[in-house]
């Protein structure tokens, strides 16, 4: 962030773990290549999260109702209106951004607690909705988009490579843009009202103006995010909208290092498999169990906040790697 | 020192029976303050006498109850903070109040890109950037600690730092809020030499305790009490004022 930061450093390894990603197309097995697709556009969401969250200082307990936002914009377009992928997906955007900039506005005259509070009340309300209205959203139950709804001029999404190549598209044009956003002057000012809104006040910002913007970018990278999943995967529905969608994010944030640019992805990356694994891991070894996975997070959690407090990339950058943005 | 001679066109700020009520507390009650560009003006008095309340309300943290605030000719009594700081008032904090975990130069780069972005300078070269932050910091001689965690500075470096934001802002009137509180005695001499250094460009309100300090650097004194102006004139005038020695002094200042 200071502008003695080695640039091309920075831009070299975010640009590498793009490539790595890249060459994850040739060389993951078929399971492994379709979870990765699933984890680069939950990344997205988590790294719009981190914008508000870990760079802007705001905790929100409510991103799922943009994630959804962004799912039923584009999915509810393209089922009902049979919209192609190419407008679907920019409804999506605006349907965050509106959404989003709605919220900002209530909510932000709130802070702390009580913003944690009507940003998880919103959501609620989202996912109520979702319900609601569920002659046209199937609720719980979901929707499921036909292939034929899925096709982007000559890409077809029903194809794991292509879906594979859409997503780490849409990771790598996220990935660079938070990074140019938070080297720019305006994510400074984020940083600053984070470690000191009063402060940046007297320093002649408009606090309000800035957290306002700065939850609008938020909102529309998680709706992104929310649109590219219900085209790629072909299926929206209410679970998206729950509060678990809301915590998901913070959690990755949380163990890949708030305000790190590659935090959310690692962190996204970490939880899905530990999830994963130690779900195979305790159904295999102790059948009879009936273990949940929720212990192995709560495990992993608890060892995260003792060795890592915050999070795998800003602990490393606070101890080692100094210059990581 | 001799008397000020009066300036005749408008004063750089204006207030008019300016108010601050908390409850049945009148913080600052009916207060009339002018202070003309290019001076030096202490404001001092017993701890609770408002000093502060009433910065504040220049500068916006504070809205008034009651009264009027002009500066540089415009009525700002309901401008919000931000914008009187793009209209050249800069505040810095009593209790020190830097961005602790961000390094030295983004402190006062954030004060810098103010001006440049969305502000009036215009858009800056990364190079010309770094210049004027540069510049600020050896200003206050704090130019070869510009990679530090601004935490990690001695307490007297974060107060320079504190100023050094302040400068950086180009403000045309700067309210500096106990500066020298905390500082060592060596560090307080080299305070006065850069406030007098300051003086020059611009115009300069001090809230001060230090009473030395006062009598080095004020052309005039405003002297508080209980929310309301008791006194103003030159330190002599103030030093040999009946009233100003009952309420704050207690016995003549021999400075």
């Amino acid at each position: 962030m200071s502008p003695a930061a080695p640039h091309g450093r920075v831009i070299a390894l975010h640009l590498a773990v793009v490539a790595l990603l890249f060459a994850g197309e040739f060389v993951l097995p078929a399971y492994h290549h379709g979870v990765m697709a699933r984890i680069m556009v939950l990344a997205v969401f988590a790294m719009g999260y981190n914008l508000l969250f870990g760079y802007t200082g705001l905790l929100s307990l409510g991103h799922a109702m943009f994630f959804a936002a962004g799912m039923y914009g584009a999915g509810l377009t393209a089922y009902h209106l049979g919209w192609s992928v190419a407008a679907a997906f920019p409804a999506g955007i605006v349907a965050g951004a509106a959404v989003s900039a709605g919220i900002a506005l209530l909510a932000l005259r709130t802070t702390g607690v009580a913003f944690m509070i009507v940003t998880m009340m919103f959501a609620q309300v989202g996912y109520l909705l979702t319900l609601y209205f569920g002659n046209w959203t199937r609720g719980e139950e979901g929707l499921t988009l036909a292939p034929a709804a899925r096709l982007l001029g000559p890409f077809d999404f029903t194809d794991p490579a292509t879906r594979y190549f859409a997503a780490l598209a849409l990771f790598a044009v996220v990935l660079f843009l938070t990074l140019a956003v938070v080297r720019a002057p305006f994510g400074r000012v984020l940083v600053a009202i984070r470690e000191n809104e009063e402060r940046t006040r007297m320093l002649g910002y408009d606090t309000f103006a800035n957290k306002l913007a700065a939850t609008v970018l938020s909102g529309t990278i998680c709706a992104s995010a929310g649109a590219a999943y219900a085209l790629l995967f072909g299926y929206f529905g209410s679970t998206f909208a729950t509060v678990a969608y809301s915590i998901l994010p913070l959690l990755w944030v949380l163990v890949g290092g708030a305000a790190t640019t590659l935090g959310p992805f690692l962190g996204t990356l970490a939880m899905y498999y530990l999830i994963d694994i130690s779900n195979d891991v305790l159904n295999r070894h102790f059948p009879d169990w009936d273990m949940s996975y929720l212990g192995t997070v709560g495990v992993a959690l608890v060892l995260l906040v003792l060795f890592f407090p915050k999070g795998l990339l800003g602990t490393l950058r606070q101890r080692w790697v100094v210059w990581l943005p | 020192m001799a008397a000020m001679t009066p300036v005749s066109r408008e004063p750089l700020l204006s207030v008019r029976g300016l108010s601050r009520h908390f409850g049945g507390l009148k913080a600052v009650d009916g207060v009339d303050f002018d202070v003309p560009a290019g001076q030096v003006r202490a404001i001092i008095g017993p701890n609770g006498a408002g000093k502060t309340t009433f910065v504040g309300m220049i500068c916006g943290r504070i809205p008034p109850s009651a009264g009027t605030i002009r500066f540089d000719g415009a009525d700002i009594t309901d401008m919000p903070a931000h914008r009187r700081v793009l209209a050249g008032i800069a505040y810095t904090f009593q209790i020190t109040s830097v961005f602790a975990n961000l390094s030295v130069r983004d402190n006062v780069a954030l004060a810098v890109q103010r001006r440049h972005v969305g502000g009036k300078g215009g858009r800056l070269s990364p190079r010309a950037f770094a210049a004027e932050i540069g510049a600020a910091l050896a200003r206050v001689g704090l130019a070869d600690r510009a990679g530090e965690t601004a935490g990690n500075l001695a307490y007297g470096h974060q107060r320079l730092l504190e100023v050094a934001m302040g400068l950086a802002l180009s403000p045309r009137l700067l309210i500096l809020d106990e500066p020298t509180q905390g500082l060592s005695d060596a560090e307080i001499d080299g305070f006065i030499g850069l406030v007098r250094e300051i003086a020059g460009e611009t115009t300069v309100l001090l809230i001060e305790h230090n009473m030395p300090v006062v009598m080095a650097l004020a052309e005039r004194i405003t002297v508080m009490d209980q929310g309301r102006v008791i006194a103003e004139g030159t330190p002599a005038e103030v030093r040999g004022n009946r009233t100003v020695q009952a309420a704050y002094l207690g016995a003549p200042v021999d400075a």
